[in-house]
């Protein structure tokens, strides 16, 4: 599977064709995609937030699941780069009336787009999409099932550089629900690609899969343990709606558990930063006054992904492929 | 590469900063903005922006992201972004490069300006003016005015010192 990703997602020059998974990307590839976010930053300063990079390109976002956080930020982010935009509403859509995800694809390729952002209750379903798409076409992974989330992390990345300034001297602490989430797997990856000291992820067992030490994470199960000493803590969100099985007793418990108490998190640095890729569950995963509290970056977060999203979108756009397209 | 000895940096900026105020006074320019263009034009527009006595802060433009060719030449990677500190609503503006060729990189540079702002007036102040304009882009002052043949190309390096070079391009 990696190495089919690394070929689908670089072009023949190493540069970004489409965006599936952190997995075979590198260390400068990451790099490059902040550099490039940092530099769009100052679009916002501007009386008329828009650049003209991606002017006359037509994006469709493909969301098969809810989201409201990643679908706005895209779309603002392919505004601001000026392009043109399809927001395909999956429930009102022939796919509900048993049209197939190929036969979908084909006909909005039919129309001439350039972009597929592509948001999948099914692992894997971004990289089939990118795997059958026109040669000029480049697909941006919204989130897919379990598998992956990697525009999340590298927002969350970025948010990490812009505030600790590195990742070589960092504790980073991921707590919560890592068997039900993508963004945790794409995070986890990108944290040791980026070289950073010491992963750790906090979680009951029920909400741990068997690989998480195989992507260089020290494994807790005790959170007050888990935070000593962390710079950065990601909390990550109890995902009900995939869980089947009684995994957890109740959100309760597991506050009881796990949630991110004020009194808790003074086992950190006292520069520590909060995160969390939403939406939150308040009084589960953490308390209000940690959600709102001075070292929440949560909404910076927010802030921050519609850059990160408008450098990949433009580096994917911009590669070999696009370039000597039609 | 050569070095070329004829065109004297200092003279040229003299020239410049003589052409522009008299611009300046010409138009009645009240309290200008002075914006140069990443990187050659911005470092002629910092050494004009001492010599012209100005107050507002320095204004840098990076136009890598309103380029007409970035699909034929692609991007940097890393573009430094651009910096107006202040607001360019309503304001008479210096725009400084070093060097006016096809004219592309002006047009560029307005369409961004235009989304910060609009500007009263704009003036186009360049260190050099040569041949080989593409549109109809023309310069309110120069350092000086030079024909080259159309295999060469003209850069200033620096920022010290500034120094012009031509290049010849083989085709």
């Amino acid at each position: 599977m990696t190495d089919l990703e690394n070929n689908i997602q670089l072009d023949k020059n190493g540069r970004l064709r489409h965006f599936l998974s952190i997995d075979g990307l590198n260390k400068a590839l990451l790099n490059e995609i902040m550099d490039r976010a940092e530099s769009f930053e100052s679009v916002t300063a501007q009386k008329v937030k828009k650049v003209p990079l991606l002017r006359g390109k037509t994006i469709v976002n493909l969301f098969f699941e809810n989201s409201t956080r990643t679908r706005t930020t895209f779309e603002l982010a392919e505004k601001r780069l000026s392009a043109d935009i399809l927001n395909i509403n999956i429930a009102t859509s022939a796919t509900s009336k048993g049209e197939s995800l190929l036969d979908t694809i084909r006909n909005l390729e039919a129309m001439a787009v350039d972009m597929f952002v592509v948001r999948h209750g099914e692992s894997g379903a971004a990289h089939f999409i990118a795997s059958f798409v026109e040669p000029h076409i480049s697909v941006i992974n919204g989130g897919d099932g379990r598998h992956a989330h990697p525009t999340q992390a590298m927002l969350d990345m970025f948010t990490i550089r812009k505030i600790k300034g590195g990742f070589e001297n960092l504790t980073v602490v991921i707590v919560g629900d890592i068997l039900h989430s993508r963004v945790a797997r794409s995070q986890l990856r990108a944290l040791r690609m980026l070289e950073t000291k010491e992963v750790r992820v906090v979680a009951p067992k029920t909400l741990l899969p068997s690989f998480t030490e195989s992507l260089g994470a020290k494994v807790f199960h005790d959170i007050d343990a888990g935070l000593k000493g962390a710079d950065v803590i990601i909390a990550l969100r109890l995902q009900k709606e995939r869980m089947r099985g009684a995994l957890l007793p109740s959100g309760n418990e597991y506050f009881n558990c796990f949630g991110l108490t004020e009194e808790r998190i003074k086992r950190a640095k006292s520069d520590v930063m909060v995160m969390h890729p939403g939406p939150i569950n308040r009084g589960v995963e953490m308390e209000s006054r940690v959600a709102d509290g001075p070292y929440s970056v949560i909404l910076r977060q927010v802030t921050l992904g519609i850059s990160i999203r408008m450098a990949i979108m433009s580096m994917a756009m911009h590669s070999e492929h696009a370039a000597t397209a039609k | 590469m050569t070095e070329i000895q004829h065109l004297d940096i200092t003279s040229l900026m003299t020239n410049l900063e003589q052409a522009l105020k008299k611009e300046i006074h010409a138009r009645s320019l009240k309290k200008t903005l002075i914006i140069g263009i990443h990187t050659g034009g911005a470092w002629v527009a910092e050494k004009l922006h001492s010599r012209l006595g100005l107050t507002d802060p320095l204004g840098v433009l990076n136009i890598s992201f309103y380029r007409d060719d970035f699909s034929q030449i692609g991007m940097h990677p890393q573009v430094s972004p651009s910096h107006l500190q202040c607001v360019v609503e309503g304001r008479d503006v210096l725009l400084i490069d070093d060097v006016l060729y096809t004219g592309r990189t002006i047009r560029a540079a307005m369409n961004e300006i235009f989304d910060y702002g609009r500007p009263n007036q704009i003036v186009l102040g360049v260190l050099i003016d040569r041949n080989g304009r593409q549109i109809p882009i023309q310069a309110d002052c120069v350092g000086a005015r030079i024909v080259l043949e159309s295999r060469q190309r003209i850069k200033l390096t620096g920022p010290d010192p500034l120094q012009f070079v031509i290049q010849d391009f083989v085709s």
